[in-house]
């Protein structure tokens, strides 16, 4: 037990919604979410389909242990060809929707086709309906979170939906479920609105059956106790949220600053975690107004922030007096530092409006620093940018254009092209921070040497969650690192690559692992589910997992080449901090990652690795 | 000797009057360590779990080395992001 064993398949294009038995041969091989739905999408997409066309699929994916009474067990997955990328797409989430898909009966759904008029799936337990959702396109999350509430007249709905930014196409656009908790990265977003599916809306209440409850319970209870006990996830996350790393990243001298031109950004202390917490001089209150926990989290690192009702983005427009969903650290990073922004308020706002219009704001403030270094560098002027002046740290640039790229208007059409195609678009391909198509997050490879080879190697393009080694470069978890040195970083990226594939498959969330090894994930595992859940099994299914994403990217058309940094990361050395001087030895650490991996001197698996893992 | 000390999150409440943006500078005998400096401003020990000093990690053996004219000193109690 622990999964559903059964899965809901939806045919857009003939309006059919059927159930199916779940392939328990794979589940046993790939556990569950990113893995398991991996492996469906793998076997029943060609490689080379148009991400947007109706050939692709859409997969949304729980794990064994979501829905269950485990801490953290509330996460689902998107899994698809990415929009921005073309590589294998797979974003998490949290909150509520997840467990409540769980537990109204179904592991997964697996949309196909393209529906010929706007739709939304409604789900109560095994009744499963496509409605009508004319009235809904062309609304934001929030609208439409509302209205199908409304609708229904039931506030227990969990709903997924995208906003104008996923009807739009714009390529980085996400789903948000629970108005702001989201699947990010890689423009799953985008492949939803080709799809003119609006929302999924879930009401569950079967719940989630364990192969050996007595077991599940006590071996739960006594792992959130290690997380209550523990001082990063029972203090540090619930008070300080991930934005707390604004600083130390700052200090470390590995903040990409103006589009990584720079290392350091001299605002940083302006927007970090703590100046959120601070009474702001106009209103005597903080921008931060209470920490928040997804479904069954024991954690809570959460934040929602109400934005300065005096401040000029929001002086006339009541709607954003509310609270919603807080700045993160990757957010703040993105559409703070890396634009040379340090308008706690109006990156908020901005904030707000890519959970309201379901946009990643990674990808977003990226490009829109790849923007303002091309208005700087006299690639564009104003007549590109409808008259707006793209320097960087201006945030009226910021606000005007969230809006503008949600709505696909203006220079909001150039930017939702995501940064890769934008500079290409402009002549100047090396000023996009990317690879594999997809912007790079919020820590500078120069500085911390593991996320050079994290970002080149990430299946799904450019991320700090394929392997976060900023967790022993720089935090000190499990054991301390120096984040100024190559060596020993493939071996470290690779261990981190494996068990992240397994957590995220499980269900559980990648946060619990500042407290939890592997060795307090398994017994959790191994109680819900029947079957061999050892250690050694599940550390063979996380490679499993890492190399069947790398054989999709492979037939889909990428090549070891793929497997680059920016030009930028390689040759021009950190101008400050104590990485200053130094560039990213990625040529260093890629061959030995190629060889550890069991992959020939192309990044492509042996024989020999592929048998050995039953692939 | 005049040194910075940069004091963040939880820690923040141990900085003193005209602190700005969790910095300070103060005044420090010759041959001051890392730890007495931070005895000084009275950090719990058990708080002091990410060490900087001028951007690197100092381990806590090395918190007892003197520390230099114009170096920074940054300190965390137990955070992590993501």
């Amino acid at each position: 037990m622990g999964w559903q064993r059964r899965i809901l398949r939806v045919n857009l294009t003939e309006g059919t919604c059927n159930p199916e038995p779940l392939n328990m041969d794979w589940a046993r091989q790939y556990l569950g979410q990113r893995g398991l739905a991996t492996k469906y999408f793998v076997e029943e997409v060609d490689p080379t389909v148009d991400p947007l066309s109706p050939d692709n699929k859409l997969i949304f994916a729980t794990g064994p242990l979501t829905g269950t009474a485990a801490s953290t067990a509330g996460r689902y997955s998107v899994i698809t060809k990415g929009a921005l990328t073309g590589a294998i797409a797979c974003s998490n989430s949290g909150g509520y929707f997840g467990a409540e898909l769980k537990n109204a009966g179904w592991d997964m759904i697996v949309f196909e086709g393209r529906a010929p008029e706007p739709v939304y799936l409604l789900i109560e337990d095994e009744e499963a309906r496509l409605l009508p959702a004319g009235d809904l396109w062309g609304r934001s999350v929030w609208e439409t979170h509302e209205r199908i509430q409304h609708d229904h007249q039931d506030p227990m709905l969990k709903i997924a939906a995208i906003g104008q930014a996923g009807e739009n196409g714009v390529l980085f656009a996400c789903i948000v479920n629970d108005l702001h908790r989201a699947a990010g990265r890689s423009g799953v977003g985008a492949v939803m609105g080709s799809k003119r599916l609006k929302a999924v809306a879930v009401r569950g209440t079967q719940g989630v059956s364990v192969a050996d409850p007595r077991r599940f319970l006590q071996v739960t209870m006594e792992k959130k106790r290690i997380l209550a006990e523990n001082a990063v996830t029972g203090q540090g996350l619930p008070t300080y949220g991930t934005q707390v790393l604004m600083n130390v990243v700052n200090e470390i001298g590995a903040l990409p600053t103006r589009n990584a031109r720079e290392v350091q950004f001299e605002g940083a202390p302006r927007i970090s975690g703590e100046a959120m917490r601070e009474p702001r001089p106009t209103d005597g209150k903080p921008n931060l107004i209470t920490n928040q926990a997804c479904f069954g989290c024991t954690i809570a690192c959460g934040r929602v922030s109400r934005i300065d009702k005096t401040h000029y983005v929001v002086r006339n427009k009541p709607q954003y007096w509310k609270a919603s969903g807080g700045l993160e650290y990757e957010n703040a990073w993105a559409m703070g530092a890396d634009t040379g922004i340090d308008d706690l308020e109006a990156m908020t706002y901005a904030n707000f409006i890519c959970n309201e219009q379901g946009m990643d704001p990674i990808s977003f403030g990226a490009t829109l620093a790849a923007a303002m270094e091309l208005y700087e560098s006299g690639a564009i002027g104003k007549e590109e940018t409808g008259g707006i002046d793209l320097r960087f740290g201006n945030a009226e640039a910021l606000t005007t254009l969230v809006e503008q790229t949600a709505r696909g208007e203006g220079f909001g059409r150039d930017l939702g092209l995501g940064s890769r195609r934008l500079c290409e678009k402009y002549g100047r391909p090396e000023l996009s921070m990317t690879v594999k198509g997809q912007e790079f997050p919020a820590y500078d490879p120069r500085g911390i040497q593991g996320m050079g080879l994290t970002y080149a190697t990430s299946n799904r393009g450019a991320c700090h969650l394929r392997s976060y080694t900023v967790a022993s470069e720089v935090l000190g978890i499990p054991e301390k690192t120096d984040p100024l040195v190559p060596d020993g970083k493939p071996a470290l990226v690779k261990a981190f690559q494996d068990a992240t594939a397994v957590v995220d498959s499980s269900g559980l969330c990648l946060f619990t692992t500042f407290a939890w090894s592997l060795d307090d994930i398994q017994p959790q595992i191994d109680a819900a589910c029947e079957g061999d859940w050892s250690l050694e099994n599940l550390l063979a299914v996380g490679e499993r997992i890492w190399n069947l994403e790398r054989q999709f990217n492979l037939r889909a058309g990428f090549t070891g080449a793929d497997d680059r940094l920016p030009e930028r990361l390689v040759s021009e050395p950190a101008r400050q901090g104590p990485a200053k001087g130094l560039t990213n030895q990625l040529d260093k650490m890629l061959p030995e990652y190629y060889a550890l991996r069991g992959w020939d001197e192309n990044g492509v698996p042996t024989a020999e690795t592929l048998q050995r893992l039953g692939l | 000797m005049t040194v910075t000390l940069k004091l963040f999150a939880s820690l923040g409440v141990h900085l003193p009057p005209g602190a700005r943006e969790h910095a300070v500078q103060v005044e420090i005998p010759q041959g001051t360590s890392i730890g007495e400096l931070l005895d000084r401003f009275g950090v719990p020990p058990e708080q002091r779990h990410l060490v900087l000093r001028n951007g690197v990690f100092v381990s806590p053996a090395g918190r007892a080395e003197p520390l230099h004219a114009g170096d920074s000193v940054a300190v965390w109690p137990p955070v992590a992001g993501g």
